[in-house]
């Protein structure tokens, strides 16, 4: 909060009373935040076109982060504006203020506390009353607000003109219409948070008293009391609102003075850009504590005569005033021909005949593009990074006569683990998570959800769940941080729990390798490419399966008691803005991800090239413990490499295969075979991989049981910190971690006896 | 036998173990949790709820009554009845056994705490409704009058337990059949007229004029200080507050709101191209969920109107207030809706 409050310092060569700042000199700042003297925070519904606005004030480049402790994603950007430099705070899109979801209570939070300079709300003109719910709520909070109407092209489509004038009447509080999109009004939106930033504009909110009858006559009873304790305070009739609604967090700042201390240190900020003066106001918080109590007792007392209804009341009061002004400031003008576009797209994907094919046949190409695009740039970053660089750097270790354990640890461990990391992981994530945010951001994505919930509800699940699975089959720890549009927390467990059950980019190499080797060979030569290609198909089926199966015995098991709600808003479909999509895809989703695999295949890497290569008594960590895992792998229809190397290769998957092959050839002891201990590699034959895997004693069994547990185990250790990120949770991570694993323990050791008993 | 059947079998003989250590119905872990002293309290508790509820009737609970209501044999009841006795927290009168004022005071805190753990497992927790008063059984012996203090105070104090049942107040005073005169309804309240007040005698030929009786099911619908107007049996009545405060009325229960709704539609019967408005939104729909609702516009006086139906039957979108909105069936069930109309397409 000091550094907000700090922030509100009147810069040393700026001037409060300056005339017009005009915004043709909009410098975007981007992450560049290092100085500001304003903070904006951004407001409005989802699906309002928010995050255009944030990107046409600040330029693409964001800083992204997480709200304090919380999962929500919070996004901060800064732009110049004459001689003035401000700070961007994108806060969480809701419906709503009541502080009744966690995204509910960051939002009010950040404008009730962390005293924004100015809130701008953006408001879809297209659906202006069920914006102006919100807007409403933000201006019974403040009335430092800017409205940026926005879509007004689309509303004009939609036959709708909003008169922008009679609205800021309406709302006692600047409107400026833009089309974000293009940037349209965007000048004069700045032009006017400079204003109102600078207290050239004062705001003069629509505070209209929503509720009647008794429970006016109570607000009123409480206001009056908030009124008479605290006269500095600007909202007392919303703070009587909140105590009566029950609202802990109020009352609570009332009773420790935060609430009072804020409403002083904004006249006193206020105080300090009109004049330099500051004056000694510490008299007023004295009598803070006692006052305090007394307040929230009486609306303790209050909120017992208030009986059943208030909240219901409340919503309907502020939606009555939503409509009016809607009804009012709306002016229709007959045209509806893009409604019946939209209504026509709709009814075709979802849609008896064509609704299954168009899905399949959208999310096919995405996983084929991924596939067949990503296959070039992994061979060139392997080339790169593996066949060049790694070399190169032996020789450079020579060159500096490195001692060989050093450049083994170095250059064998850490880097190769690394590097293989990202020459695999790199190139897929960096075409699928754009692809399928393009889909998610034109509106197709809510209607996959639409279309299956009906599946994902018998099973206890959310049919938003389709989108995080999918994700899944990307990037596991993509898909449990895209399991924030659940809203829900029962359905988001469930679906942050089974998403490991997700065949991810980095398994279905080891699928298709072991696949080709050993089933497909199982079948004449021309049919051998279909069968492999068929084996791993119906792993990833079986993996939905158990997707299913694990999300209904969660919901009806551990997760019972926890809070379950449904929503899901079908937006209008609109096309995605290209290039942003793409750039910030990559910058948000991969990026982040490759970066936590690097981080932990680093120590990865090392652990595995220090287990090859230090001996004691006669044979390496690794020869010890293999022989040590050979009794439980046999069990399981595995072996003691196979369940070192799942060990071994707990940060990615990627690395599962260099890692069997480096084991397989250390402990059987082929000759010529292999880079040395503890270097994992490849190799471009498949009979040569083939060669090595039965010297190994690999059998079919072997084969089937390594493509099931690579199915059910672990999820790597990136998502399972994705997953601590994501819940704060020990007990959710560890189940999630355990259960797959444990599921794959079951299933290979009743496959392998099964199996046992007929061979 | 080769190993793999012997390995089999070892695995289901595990299984077997597991299931009987950890089974909810005969499971040793189960058998373990509650001891002797738990069990006592348990016992009494128990017996103090049900003395109380035959005070609440007028009538006096029996050591037969007592035996049968909590299972157990008579010698055991005796020996109940003689620790309350020690306890004073029971006195026996002639054959009849009565709680004293502090065992009066210690059978409203469990009942505090049980109802404060409904309404926390209704507003809070995703529970099935059919699990809140078996969970609450459990959980009343084991909330301290300081836990459920703060529970209540995390609740917003509520009045009343998801079943409209009032919950005592900390200070141990219980609303008796929470019957209040009509004055004190706020708008959009449901009630059941209780008593009608028959002095003054002018008064009491107004209301009868008015067609006021016991049992009549009103709603408030609007309220000043000058009148009140109520909906009764399809008409708009208006009073004067005097006269009104010769009424007494009890509030409906959300179970008997249940009732009243049924003979309403609901959202899901809509179909295509048809439109309506929303009349109610169920008290069974609760907490955030209701709060969504809201918040996304589906409120009483709003048009609704029929989109389309999922692909596979999960879901069905509706277009509310211009914008659309996928609910699922059960969500749908919990939406009164009237004045069902063809749209022109």
């Amino acid at each position: 909060m000091s550094e907000i409050v700090a922030a509100v310092e009147h810069s040393p060569d700026g001037c409060a009373a300056c005339p017009m700042h005009h915004s043709g000199n909009l410098v975007k700042l981007g992450v560049d935040m290092t100085r500001y003297d304003f903070v904006v925070a951004l407001a409005g519904n989802p699906n309002t076109g928010k995050s255009t606005v944030f990107n046409a004030i600040t330029g693409l480049r964001q800083h992204t982060g997480n709200w304090p402790g919380k999962t929500v994603t919070r996004a901060e950007g800064a732009f110049g504006l004459g001689d003035y430099r401000y700070k961007l705070v994108d806060l969480p899109g809701t419906y709503s203020l009541a502080a009744a979801a966690l995204d509910e209570e960051i939002a009010r939070n950040f404008i009730l506390f962390g005293q924004p300079d100015v809130t701008v709300v953006v408001v879809d003109a297209n659906h202006l009353e069920r914006n102006l719910n919100l807007t409403l709520q933000v201006l019974e909070i403040t009335d430092r607000v800017v409205i940026c109407l926005n879509l007004i092209d689309e509303a004009e489509r939609h036959g709708k003109v909003v008169d922008e004038r009679s609205l800021a009447k309406s709302l006692g509080v600047p409107v400026v219409s833009t089309v974000a999109r293009t940037g349209d009004g965007i000048p004069r939106l700045l032009d006017t948070i400079a204003k109102v930033a600078t207290g050239e504009i004062v705001g003069n909110p629509n505070r209209v008293q929503k509720l009647k009858g008794r429970f006016a006559q109570v607000v009123a009873d409480l206001k009056r009391q908030i009124k008479a304790e605290f006269p500095s305070l600007s909202n007392p009739e919303w703070v009587a609102v909140r105590l009566l609604d029950g609202d802990r967090k109020i009352e609570e700042s009332i009773l420790n003075g935060e609430l009072l201390e804020l409403a002083t240190q904004s006249d006193q900020a206020q105080e300090a850009l009109d004049s330099t003066s500051v004056q000694d106001r510490s008299d007023s918080a004295q009598p803070t504590g006692q006052a305090g109590e007394r307040i929230v007792s009486a609306a303790k007392a209050l909120r017992w005569d208030l009986g059943t209804g208030f909240q219901d009341r409340l919503t309907e009061g502020i939606y009555t005033e939503a409509a009016k002004i809607a009804d009012k400031n709306t002016t229709m003008n007959g045209k509806t021909k893009r409604i019946n576009i939209d209504r026509t797209i709709d009814a075709m994907v979802t849609s008896k005949w064509l609704g299954f094919p168009i899905m399949l046949g959208l999310l096919t190409a995405v996983f084929w593009l991924t596939i067949a695009g990503a296959n070039a740039p992994s061979a060139m970053l392997a080339t790169l990074l593996i066949d060049t660089f790694h070399p190169m750097l032996h020789s450079f270790g020579n060159m500096l006569n490195f001692p060989w354990w050093l450049s083994g640890f170095l250059f064998d461990g850490i880097y190769l683990a690394t590097a293989w990391v990202i020459a695999v992981m790199l190139p897929p994530m960096a075409i699928f998570f754009p692809l399928f945010t393009l889909l998610e951001d034109a509106g197709y994505l809510s209607r996959v959800s639409f279309n299956l919930d009906g599946l994902f509800k018998k099973s206890g699940a959310h049919g938003k769940q389709a989108l995080t699975m999918s994700m899944g089959f990307g990037c596991n720890a993509a898909g449990v941080v895209a399991t924030r549009i659940i809203d829900s927390k029962r359905e988001r467990l469930i679906a942050i729990i089974t998403n490991n059950f997700s065949l991810c980019n980095g398994r279905w190499p080891t699928q298709i390798l072991i696949a080709t080797i050993f089933i497909g060979t199982l079948a004449p030569a021309h049919l051998a490419g279909l069968v492999s290609a068929a084996a791993v198909v119906s792993i990833a089926v079986l993996g939905i399966a158990f997707t299913f199966v694990t999300s209904w015995a969660l919901s009806r098991t551990v997760l019972r008691g926890e809070l379950s709600s449904f929503s899901l808003e079908l937006p209008p479909y609109r096309p995605p803005r290209f290039w942003q999509t793409i750039y910030t895809s990559i910058i948000d989703r991969t990026l982040i991800v490759l970066w936590r695999a690097v981080l932990f295949a680093v120590p990865a890497g090392a652990l595995i090239w220090l287990m090859g290569n230090i001996v004691v008594g006669g044979a390496s960590l690794s020869a010890h413990t293999v022989g040590f895992l050979d009794g439980p792998g046999l069990l399981l229809g595995l072996n003691g490499v196979i369940l070192l190397a799942y060990i071994l290769a707990i940060p990615a998957n990627e690395i599962v295969v260099p890692t069997l092959l480096m084991l397989t050839v250390s402990t059987v002891g082929i000759a010529g075979a292999g880079e040395g201990a503890g270097v994992m590699f490849e190799l471009d034959s498949l009979a040569g991989t083939e060669d090595i895997f039965r010297a190994g004693g690999w059998t079919l069994l072997t084969a089937v049981n390594l493509m099931l547990f690579s199915l059910l185990h672990n999820p790597c250790s990136t998502t399972i910190y994705t997953i601590w990120k994501e819940t704060r949770s020990a007990k959710w991570t560890t189940l999630a971690s355990l259960l797959p694993v444990a599921m794959g323990f079951l299933v290979c050791f009743l496959v392998a006896q099964v199996w046992g008993l007929f061979a | 036998m080769n190993s793999a059947m012997f390995n089999l079998i070892i695995f289901v003989v595990l299984c077997a173990l597991t299931y009987v250590i950890f089974s909810r119905r005969f499971g040793i872990m189960n058998a373990l949790r509650g001891t002797r002293k738990d069990a006592q309290k348990v016992r009494l508790e128990d017996a103090l709820k049900h003395m109380f509820a035959h005070d609440e009737q007028d009538s006096s609970a029996t050591l037969t009554s007592l035996t049968d209501a909590l299972r157990i044999t008579s010698t055991q009841s005796l020996a109940l009845v003689e620790r309350m006795q020690q306890s004073r927290l029971v006195k026996a009168l002639d054959g009849r056994i009565v709680l004293t004022d502090e065992g009066r005071r210690y059978a409203l805190q469990i009942i505090r705490a049980h109802r404060l753990w409904e309404r926390y497992l209704a507003d809070e927790t995703g529970v099935d409704p059919v699990e809140w008063h078996v969970l609450a059984e459990r959980r009343e012996h084991a909330l301290s009058p300081e836990e459920a203090d703060a529970l209540s105070d995390r609740l917003g104090n509520p009045r009343f337990d998801p079943h409209g049942d009032p919950i005592p107040t900390d200070a141990g005073e219980i609303l008796k059949d929470n019957v209040a005169p009509l004055t004190q309804l706020s708008v959009g309240d449901n009630a059941r007229v209780a008593h009608v007040e028959d002095e003054p005698e002018a008064v009491y030929a107004q209301l009868v004029a008015l067609g006021i009786h016991p049992g009549m099911e009103l709603r408030v619908e609007a309220k000043s200080d000058e009148r009140i107007i109520i909906e009764a049996e399809g008409r708009n009545l208006i009073l004067a507050p005097l006269v009104a405060g010769n009424v007494s009325v009890k509030w409906l229960t959300e179970r008997e709101l249940e009732v009243e709704d049924q003979a309403r539609e609901t959202l899901n019967v809509l179909r295509k191209e048809e439109s309506a408005v929303v009349s109610k939104l169920s008290s069974a729909c609760r907490g955030l969920e209701r709060r969504r609702l809201m918040d996304l516009g589906i409120l009483p006086g709003t048009k609704i109107e029929y989109d389309r139906r999922g692909l596979t039957g999960g879901l069905t979108s509706y277009r509310v207030r211009g914008t659309v909105i996928a609910l699922r069936e059960e969500q749908a069930e919990m939406i009164s809706i009237q004045n069902r109309e063809k749209v022109a397409s």
